[in-house]
């Protein structure tokens, strides 16, 4: 970053569709495990799209969530709580009235609770205002996580959570690195969680085509590349890292799991929900992290690709790391873990920054499964014969989101 | 009557995620039991689901004790 101030990962936690641990989770990632399951929870009947990433034996009791708690709490809101607790236990770091100011979080959301909204707006058509639950406002806002998270651990540093959409977890992570550099905070608990697959969350993607219909192969429907693509995945979880200032980390003795030396944002200023051909901003955002970092292009190894399986969006990412590589783009590898996850949406950036993380710190890169056929134009190492190890020092996580916005995370492997 | 003091005070325990041992007809539901003001509002409305009826604003106010909820109950079904 700019500053001298360096920033390092301290702590990891998650809630996915391919496990409720760190070690679960990265397994599953490793071994080509897909989290894509039918959805059982209402009656897909009338969907064009009866499928998506769903977190399984989900215990929000677990961290002392009871039962009433539960019910102020869309699901998002548990998943990323759940998340941000894993996250600060693995950092080790002890939160007291001395540093509890300079400690804070930020964790967003792309939607939101929009199955508490989707319950309350039913009451009120059934009963009137009446009906609607006191709860309803504080159970489905956007920033509800980092407010849990901050009264549940006494984080009283900066509390912010970015609804940017597909990009919000890259976002608030991006950020809370500025914040850490800046020096308004030593610590930030940072990430997203999502909960979209929900009856309007489902209609409303379906209805925008966004969505992969391959009801018959779930599992195989998020081929990110492959010339058979035909959409997302949704996917529901959250991912929370707990990023900290180098010096304050190295004084505790915390285990680093990596540094983040960029982070680059950019606007397509082209279309509500496409990306113009040439990923023209998918590369100014990308080239605005490696000239962050300090870096050329050609010390990256490896890119988390935003690949979230759409025809548009994966083809325009591979012309965006061409114009950012040129040759090396076909010496470093690109892959995309939403073929297993499927799409978080606002969680994405989060466990995709993540599996980037764990990718450096093991040295190994996850494989894109379900890539058969690559599509026209997409001919670079797109991992597909599945987890490899590999030399790195630099990998990128990329997150494009609806409304044209986009933000790329580099991180570098620790010392 | 004891019917409805058993329905009231399970829609507490449910609501109020409390015990069934802490739910004695005297307790006060923000003294006692735990509720903030929220809580309170939504057992009223589960009140009102359970016995499919409407509690004014001013009475709700006054039921504030799990007897005082038994009682509004007990008379609006009279």
């Amino acid at each position: 970053m700019a500053n001298n101030r360096r920033v390092v990962i301290t702590g990891l936690g998650i809630v996915s569709p391919v496990g409720n641990t760190i070690a679960t989770s990265w397994e599953a990632i490793k071994s080509g495990t897909s989290g894509i399951e039918n959805i059982e929870h209402f009656d897909t009947t009338n969907f064009s799209t009866k499928f998506a990433g769903l977190v399984n034996d989900f215990d929000a009791e677990a961290v002392g969530i009871n039962r009433k708690d539960c019910r102020k709490m869309d699901l998002f809101i548990q998943y990323g709580i759940v998340a941000a607790e894993q996250a600060l236990k693995d950092s080790g770091l002890v939160i007291t009235e001395q540093n509890a100011t300079r400690v804070g979080t930020a964790i967003g959301s792309g939607i939101g609770g929009l199955g508490l909204i989707e319950q309350n707006v039913h009451n009120f058509a059934k009963g009137g205002a009446r009906k609607v639950s006191p709860f309803f406002v504080p159970s489905t806002i956007v920033n509800m996580v980092a407010g849990h998270v901050s009264i549940r651990n006494n984080l009283k540093g900066p509390n912010i959570a970015i609804a940017t959409a597909c990009t919000s977890g890259t976002h608030c992570i991006g950020q809370s690195a500025r914040m850490i550099a800046y020096g308004d905070a030593d610590v930030m608990v940072a990430g997203g969680a999502e909960k979209g697959s929900t009856e309007m969350g489902m209609a409303g993607f379906g209805a925008a085509k966004a969505l992969s219909t391959r009801n018959d192969e779930p599992q195989r429907a998020s081929r990110p590349w492959d010339k058979d693509r035909d959409g997302f995945v949704l996917g529901d979880g959250a991912g929370v890292l707990v990023m900290e200032e180098y010096e304050h980390a190295v004084a505790r003795g915390a285990t680093i799991y990596a540094e983040l030396v960029g982070f680059g944002m950019s606007g397509d200023a082209f279309h509500m929900t496409s990306p113009p051909e040439d990923g023209a901003g998918a590369a100014l955002s990308m080239n605005n992290a490696i000239a962050d970092a300090g870096i050329t292009a050609d010390q990256v190894g490896y890119v988390n690709a935003h690949g979230t399986s759409t025809h548009a969006g994966d083809n325009a990412e591979t012309a965006a790391v061409k114009s950012v590589f040129g040759d090396h783009a076909y010496k470093l590898a690109v892959s995309s873990t939403k073929s297993m996850t499927g799409h978080l949406l606002g969680a994405a950036g989060a466990i995709e920054a993540i599996f980037t993380i764990l990718a450096l710190k093991d040295q190994i890169l996850p494989p894109t499964i379900n890539l058969d056929n690559p599509s026209e134009g997409c001919d670079l190492d797109y991992v597909t014969d599945g987890a490899r190890p590999v030399s790195m020092e630099y990998a990128l996580s990329n997150s494009f989101g609806f409304g044209g916005t986009n933000g790329s995370l580099l991180f570098k492997k620790a010392d | 009557m004891s019917n409805f003091e058993e329905r009231v005070k399970k829609i507490i325990i449910e609501q109020l995620g409390v015990k069934e041992e802490e739910v004695k007809n005297a307790a006060s539901f923000v003294d006692d039991l735990g509720a903030d003001s929220l809580d309170t509002v939504e057992l009223v409305m589960a009140l009102e689901e359970e016995f499919d009826t409407d509690i004014p604003d001013d009475e709700a106010e006054k039921i504030t004790t799990v007897q005082a909820a038994i009682d509004y109950v007990v008379s609006s079904a009279e």
